[in-house]
């Protein structure tokens, strides 16, 4: 089983699901992958299928449109997986918040494993928040 | 050849592909992070990936064919296993080897290409029925150049189709890729491998920009583990069958030397891959097709006239 759970947390593939953003997290998120960050070093790869994620990564304030894809889309992956709201937006919704076309935020529609805040987040902080999930389920999984 | 012998030739045979396939895989992955200037992924990266995928939920769409859908990535598997154990009995015992395994392995090394196609046309995705679309016409575009230059090793070896006479009339007549014809086979080979294991520019059906990884869309869990698994094989068998046809570098009954050369030159070819598929676009599907019909297989016609003259 640890052979496992090491492997689980060498190899995040991350799916990217954009409800509804400024465009600005999903910038970020790209920066990730460039010689300056490489989370490849650590095993961490984008995928194009939300069969294949481990995590994924919410950024945007889901509209109403949104709203019914991020459960679709999340329903569709397979377990474990683990969600992690991106950007302040996908947090709380920000100043979106009193729009007419927000419904809820991401953590009323599934359950959410990491919050990370900034709009947008730096790619520092993107890499804390991943590790600071893997701790976290590490920590959980030890008790 | 008893069935204990049978069974340990496919195990090895196996073990051998998984192993030199995860390396090759992590290659790949790493020269690619070098060209970016970046640091790339650890050695133990392939393995880390194989057994996270074990471990996750297999999930079968709505509307697949639930039979057809998990036993593509097993066809795949199996076939490659069989051309690494027939592989390494030629190696071991060059003079052992029965009449016509080259024909079975060139069978063989279609079938991955064939359970991708079961596979995406199984699992009732559109992406993926458009990657599996598209690699039908892909192995349609370099089977038969890939076919042709087969000939000329077959050729030069005298009519022969056993893999064992091939590397045996190297190892006393010299290389096949030391004529003219050999040459342009070679290249010609090198091209079609490329093709083969689906890599840019000929990585249509993949496309994961494009069609979000087409053929594999929807599979998770063991069974994508197997067909990614599959695909590293392939990194191994089929540079490794070029390798026989061509340089016959595997001989190592001459000397241990040739063995050293036998993974310089594999390393060389995985490089070769690895460059091209970092320094080029991907072509359209209908691209691939005339550039493998309408350039590469009159220069395969021309390699196989000028082995028949004897160049
Ligand atoms: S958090 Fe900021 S940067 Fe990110 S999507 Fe929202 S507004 Fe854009």
């Amino acid at each position: 089983m640890s052979l496992k759970i090491k492997a689980l947390t060498k190899s995040i593939w991350v799916f990217h699901l954009a409800a509804s953003p400024c465009n600005n997290c999903d910038i970020e998120i790209l920066d990730l992958l460039t010689p300056r960050w490489d989370i490849e070093r650590f095993g961490i790869q984008l995928v194009g299928s939300v069969r294949h994620a481990d995590a994924i990564l919410v950024t945007g304030s889901m509209n109403r449109k949104a709203h019914e894809r991020v459960k679709r889309v999340i329903s569709q992956a397979p377990q474990p997986c683990f969600v992690i709201a991106l950007g302040n937006c996908a947090c709380s919704m920000e100043m979106f918040g009193a729009s007419y076309n927000q419904m809820h935020c991401l953590d009323e529609v599934t359950k959410v494993h990491a919050y990370i805040a900034g709009c947008p987040p730096k790619p520092e902080a993107m890499i804390q928040g991943i590790i600071a999930l893997i701790e976290a389920q590490l920590a959980a999984l030890k008790k | 050849m008893g069935v204990i012998e049978g069974i340990g030739y496919l195990a090895g045979g196996f073990v051998v592909a998984a192993v030199v396939g995860m390396f090759a895989h992590w290659f790949d992955r790493k020269i690619t992070a070098r060209v970016q200037w970046r640091v790339g992924p650890p050695l133990f990266q392939p393995v880390y990936d194989f057994v996270k995928l074990l471990a996750k939920e297999v999930m079968v769409p709505e509307g697949a064919s639930r039979f057809l859908f998990l036993s593509a990535p097993l066809f795949g598997l199996a076939a490659t296993t069989v051309v690494s154990a027939l592989f390494l009995r030629t190696v071991i015992f060059p003079g052992e080897t029965f009449v016509g395994d080259l024909i079975v392995v060139i069978y063989l090394l279609t079938i991955p290409s064939q359970a991708i196609i079961l596979g995406s046309f199984a699992s009732a995705n559109p992406l993926a029925s458009l990657g599996g679309s598209r690699e039908m016409k892909l192995v349609m575009s370099y089977e038969l150049p890939f076919l042709l230059v087969v000939l000329v090793p077959v050729i030069k070896a005298g009519g022969t189709i056993r893999l064992g006479e091939i590397i045996q009339y190297q190892a006393t007549q010299g290389a096949v890729i030391a004529s003219i014809s050999g040459v342009i086979a070679f290249v010609i080979a090198l091209i079609c491998m490329q093709a083969k294991l689906a890599k840019v520019p000929f990585d249509a059906p993949e496309a994961e920009t494009e069609i979000m990884g087409g053929a594999y869309i929807e599979y998770s869990g063991v069974a994508l583990g197997l067909f990614k698994l599959t695909q590293w094989m392939m990194m191994y068998v089929v540079p490794l069958f070029l390798m026989i046809l061509f340089i016959g570098a595997v001989n190592w009954r001459q000397s241990w030397f040739n063995l050293l050369f036998a993974v310089l030159i594999y390393i060389g070819i995985l490089l070769f891959i690895t460059l091209v598929r970092n320094t080029n676009a991907r072509l359209r599907i209908d691209q691939i097709m005339k550039f493998f019909w309408a350039m590469v297989t009159p220069f395969a016609v021309l390699a196989v006239i000028l082995a028949f003259l004897g160049l």
